[in-house]
């Protein structure tokens, strides 16, 4: 079955999804990440989506879930790299992805990595 | 002579990733613009889920429409499924009949410039957009 890779840098995870994932995909990403956070005791996950050329509301969600589960497991979630045209279209469509922190590229949510999270 | 409509099948999961990717490569070759061409796929995206979903699969169809001047992409999405008795509550943000997140048909609506949904309990589901260039 494939799966999209996940890199270890560190106490951080990094994501570059490259694919158009169909469903089934998405959820594997999700099992393995929470798996992953656990097993390296990671801080951060970094989710590289330059490459996807439209977000969906499945993948919205995933997204959503990914941070949601990774804020639990004292990980904190970047979402980096969403085109203009995908950003534009997620907005109209409903989507804002409350509590996933977002940066332009990966720099930034490097950068945003390193931070602590601002508490609610 | 160019093609000017045709249908591909949407039964499995995978079938909603080929159905994204056929609409692709019809908004650019029609020449819509990006922004517009990521709508309708997101709303292809979504239509087509739902039909595997909750319909039990159907197919697309598209034509390249016409009307005046303007030329447009159609999308038919047709399923037998159970269909929809309430399309006023189906079309309102966050109602769903599944697990989902009740954006699909609402959401859709939202990306297209012309939206139908023809669908009545036990004659399927029939959903119409069009996206003019």
């Amino acid at each position: 079955m494939d799966r999209i890779p996940i890199l270890q840098m560190g106490d951080l995870l990094l994501v570059t999804i490259q694919v158009d994932m169909h469903d089934q995909l998405a959820l594997t990403l999700q099992d393995d990440l929470t798996d992953r956070i656990q097993r390296t005791s990671a801080r951060g996950v970094l989710i590289d989506i330059s490459a996807l050329d439209i977000v969906d509301s499945f993948i919205g969600r995933m997204i959503s879930t990914i941070s949601a589960l990774g804020r639990i497991m004292d990980a904190s979630t970047v979402l980096v790299g969403m085109q203009p045209a995908v950003a534009i279209t997620l907005v109209e469509l409903g989507l804002d992805l409350r509590g996933v922190r977002t940066a332009l590229n990966v720099e930034r949510g490097m950068k945003l990595l390193q931070q602590p999270e601002a508490s609610p | 002579m160019t093609e000017c409509s045709g249908s591909i099948p949407v039964r499995v999961e995978q079938d909603v990733v080929l159905a994204r990717q056929a609409v692709r490569q019809l908004a650019v070759a029609s020449g819509l613009r990006l922004v517009d061409q990521t709508k309708l796929v997101t709303a292809a995206s979504e239509l087509a889920r739902n039909a595997v979903i909750y319909g039990g699969g159907g197919e697309m169809r598209w034509t390249i429409v016409e009307r005046g001047v303007r030329k447009g992409i159609q999308l038919i999405f047709a399923d037998q499924g159970p269909g929809i008795a309430d399309h006023a509550r189906a079309l309102t943000d966050g109602w769903s009949s599944g697990t989902g997140m009740g954006l699909g048909l609402s959401g859709s609506r939202r990306l297209v410039d012309e939206f139908e949904l023809d669908s009545a309990p036990g004659e399927g589901t029939r959903v119409t957009i069009v996206k003019w260039i």
